[in-house]
């Protein structure tokens, strides 16, 4: 009779979110190309406040939240940082800033260092305004030595990640030496998912077949000479692989990620969606959002899935795939992920994949800057 | 690993500890969680750096009042290693 003393309530009850990621701001001094952040982002209110951000930390704890993530644009553009993983560290948060090194001096490494930060993963940049051109590659790359080497003095692990994208992912094989080089312990090769950015830049970020096999024969051989030394994860594009996935591991499971100006979101891209409302922290606790609110409400579980999804063994495993991708391409948040074979829209899958054999293509890039931004005024 | 006179320790990518949501102690990692159950929590809690593993051994019959853990507690050690939750301390 042990369950008699659980209240009612309690029971029914969903876990609440594992992982809390604070964007904490959408500056960012680089102007990557394959950015997943909304295209608009110049429209975005201003910025939470230090309290704000706190409140945000407090809760989402409470609710048993265990990862703490920064990440932005460049969370090292803000100065209160500092106290947000002193927080997050005392409530036994485990606390990762997400950050490009760029901006991260010694006496800010020994102050986050001093607050309780636990990890830090550096992203590699290379669709920079001089995208093809080595030297930037080894401008980029003389910066994460230096900042590898600093945080490696500081005791932490060097993990990096690099998005792949058409015009680097023939530099694999000199990336992977690099970072091995830098003496990284883990590397992260993430294809650019087609979001934000990099969604306005498809055509050119997309990578033929050829390349694709290419980069992962690179990758099999680099594994199989570091082995343990440096763990190697190579993530597959999911056009190519035509695998829909869970949005972030389920919408409203385990994710909950907070944006610059305060709207909580079950994966960082989905303020994007059309007809819903974004919950403002300032307005709602983290426990009425979780739990209660429309939005985290909207697409969690299965059965709100189109009808293509219900009949499928694979409903369980991937929740009809990514809604942002869904969006962005049928314009219908709730249709089956096009990526998935068995979407009657699969054949835009296709035809994207065909344009990125095309030889010969002009591909310009539109990069991240707030200039754009504004110009552009659109999500995606 | 009876004889391994070293000293196991949570290794640095790890941070282990008592979750009250989850009701048992789990090993953080970035972006990531392993929920342990009793025993393992058990094992790891006492994996100081500073306690050799027959020590270890001793301590959880003395603290669970039982017999002849040494099987079991090498047994998971040798996975934890092989996860790389733990290192050795040799000094």
């Amino acid at each position: 009779m042990d369950t008699l003393l659980v209240p009612p309530d309690a029971m029914q009850r969903r876990p609440g979110p594992l992982w809390l990621l604070a964007e904490v701001t959408y500056r960012c001094p680089l102007h990557c190309a394959f950015c997943y952040n909304p295209v608009d982002f110049a429209q975005a209110g201003p910025e939470l406040s230090t309290e704000d951000w706190l409140k945000v930390i407090r809760e989402a704890r409470a609710l048993g939240a265990a990862q703490f993530g920064i990440s932005g644009g460049e969370p090292l553009l803000r100065d209160d940082i500092e106290i947000l993983v002193r927080e997050a560290r005392a409530l036994g948060f485990y606390t990762n800033l997400i950050t490009s090194g760029v901006g991260l001096t010694e006496a800010r490494l020994a102050a986050l260092k001093d607050a309780g930060l636990d990890h830090i993963q550096l992203s590699f940049q290379d669709a920079t305004r001089e995208a093809n051109d080595l030297i930037t590659n080894t401008r980029t790359f003389d910066l994460k030595r230096k900042v590898a080497a600093m945080t490696k003095a500081a005791g932490y692990p060097t993990v990096i990640n690099c998005v792949l994208h058409r015009t680097n992912i023939d530099h694999l094989d000199r990336i992977i030496e690099m970072a091995a080089e830098i003496g990284a312990e883990y590397l992260e090769l993430a294809n650019t998912q087609y979001h934000g950015w990099a969604f306005l830049n498809r055509q050119a970020l997309m990578p033929s077949a050829a390349q694709l096999a290419e980069a992962e024969a690179v990758t099999e051989r680099w594994k199989a000479r570091l082995g343990k030394k440096m763990r190697i994860l190579f993530v597959t594009p999911d056009y190519q692989t035509k695998k829909p996935k869970k949005c972030m591991n389920g919408w409203g499971e385990v994710f909950l990620s907070v944006t610059p100006d305060g709207l909580a979101l079950p994966c960082h891209t989905a303020r994007m969606l059309p007809g819903l409302e974004f919950p403002d922290v300032r307005d709602h606790s983290i426990d009425w959002i979780w739990h209660d609110s429309p939005l985290f409400n909207r697409f969690r579980g299965t059965a709100w899935l189109p009808s293509t999804c219900q009949s499928c063994e694979d409903k369980d495993k991937d929740h009809g795939g990514c809604r942002c991708q869904a969006f962005m391409l049928t314009g219908d948040p709730g249709a089956t992920d096009p990526v998935c074979p068995k979407s009657p829209d699969h054949a835009l899958i296709d035809a994207a994949l065909a344009e990125a054999e095309k030889p010969g293509v002009a591909r310009p890039l539109v990069f991240r800057d707030p200039k754009n931004s504004t110009r552009l005024g659109r999500a995606f | 690993m009876t004889q391994h006179p070293a000293r196991p320790a949570i290794h640095r990518l790890f941070r282990f500890q008592w979750e009250p949501a989850q009701q048992a102690h789990v090993l953080l990692y970035p972006e990531g969680m392993v929920k342990l159950n009793q025993s393992a929590g058990e094992i790891l809690k006492r994996c100081d750096g500073a306690r050799t593993v027959p020590q270890i051994v001793a301590d959880l019959e003395a603290a669970f009042n039982a017999s002849g853990l040494a099987p079991e507690v090498e047994a998971f050690l040798e996975m934890a290693d092989a996860q790389n939750w733990i290192t050795w301390n040799t000094d």
